[in-house]
């Protein structure tokens, strides 16, 4: 069962998108910052991430700054989500190394959609 | 809704469209239909179809069928039949017409833009095999609406994910206010205009047609009429691509089946 990580400072979003993850076959681990996600990366390896962009702590472009710097043998895809869709934030996100960007709020089809275009969904 | 305007309702969509509504399909008329009631100037349905059938308003009509036959679609939709465009016509194609590198496409049925728009974005990013070659694609669609929302290409935030990457997304729109608009070059590349598949005016010659998800609303003497008529608009040994649920076999021997690819079909 393919592993992923929901990184959402909204217990809320993160609901949402563990009730639509796990009715695609994902199992979820959550956290509810950036730090909180480097570390859960660190412990549960998992296959993808979707990563919210605007949270304490560590937001979501530092957290995905940092984990592209980590030395992994098989690097975590990620998918970055937020509310806007700038343009600029788009063309950030890929350049720091995200494989995706979802706009949310979520859409089960789309979400689905995007999974499978980073490969982690059949 | 009552049976009698839900019967004068189909059958105008039918004349109109060749498209024949299922009964099972009855609760769809009355979703799509009643949220529009106050903008069409009807009170109600029953209202509606005597406008449409008895008092004959060619224009209400169009605006009901319209509502009725345009469907939502996506970018790159379905994934395979793209793959297919790639790996195996445009290969051909490529060799067959390396005299006038040309290409000319056709996407039938194009609804609001998104089949021959993403035809365009996969040509336009095959810079390797196309450079010195001119293509152009053509897009139709019955509905006026569709064609007019087509040409303006701008696509709210939820349409552009709709399998469209976030690679493809930044490489090929610009943001334009809350939505999202296909840059000029690949719009300047498709021509869209409206046409019925059911009386269609002089077109082409093309080298591939995608005619997807259309055929499975006709019945078999309509599928017929329209497949031979797209077939003398494709040159001789042009593509047919047709949606998952759809063939030609048993409906015509316009087209060959593409022996290792399903539906994909080529003019006999």
């Amino acid at each position: 069962m393919p592993q992923c990580l929901v990184v959402d400072d909204s217990a809320v979003m993160r609901r949402i998108a563990r009730s639509m993850l796990e009715k695609l076959g994902f199992d979820c681990t959550e956290a509810a910052d950036g730090a909180q996600a480097v570390e859960a990366v660190r412990q549960h390896a998992p296959d993808v991430i979707l990563l919210d962009w605007e949270m304490p702590v560590l937001d979501g472009f530092g957290a995905l700054t940092a984990l592209r710097a980590e030395p992994w043998g098989r690097a975590p895809r990620i998918v970055m989500c937020t509310t806007l869709s700038d343009m600029e934030r788009i063309v950030a996100a890929l350049e720091a190394g995200a494989d995706e960007y979802v706009m949310k709020p979520y859409d089960q089809e789309i979400l689905a959609d995007k999974l499978r275009a980073v490969g982690v969904l059949d | 809704m009552t049976a009698a305007a839900l019967a004068t309702i189909r059958d105008v969509v039918q004349r109109r469209s060749g498209i024949a509504m299922a009964a099972d399909k009855d609760y769809l008329v009355a979703a799509r239909l009643e949220p529009l009631l106050p903008q069409l100037g009807v009170a109600t349905t029953v209202a509606l179809a005597d406008r449409i059938g008895r008092q004959n308003d060619a224009r209400l009509a169009m605006l009901v069928t319209d509502a009725l036959t345009t469907n939502e679609t996506l970018w790159f939709r379905d994934g395979r039949p793209f793959d297919l465009l790639r790996d195996v016509v445009v290969p051909d194609i490529l060799e067959r017409r390396a005299a006038e590198r040309e290409l000319r496409f056709w996407s039938a049925a194009c609804s609001t833009g998104q089949e021959p728009y993403s035809l365009a974005i996969l040509l336009a990013e095959d810079t390797a095999r196309l450079a010195g070659w001119r293509w152009r694609i053509l897009g139709t669609d019955l509905s006026a609406t569709a064609v007019a929302r087509a040409r303006e290409a701008r696509y709210s935030q939820f349409e552009v994910q709709r399998g469209l990457s976030a690679h493809r997304l930044i490489k090929h729109f610009s943001k334009d206010g809350e939505a999202w608009r296909l840059k000029e070059a690949l719009r300047a590349a498709v021509e869209l205009r409206e046409a019925n598949l059911l009386s269609l005016p002089p077109l082409g010659p093309f080298d591939a047609v995608m005619c997807r998800n259309v055929l499975i609303y006709f019945d078999v003497p309509t599928k017929r009429a329209v497949l031979d008529a797209v077939a003398a608009r494709l040159r001789p040994g042009g593509w047919l691509l047709l949606g998952a649920a759809e063939t030609t076999l048993g409906i015509t021997s316009a087209f060959t089946p593409h022996p290792e690819h399903r539906g994909l079909y080529r003019r006999a």
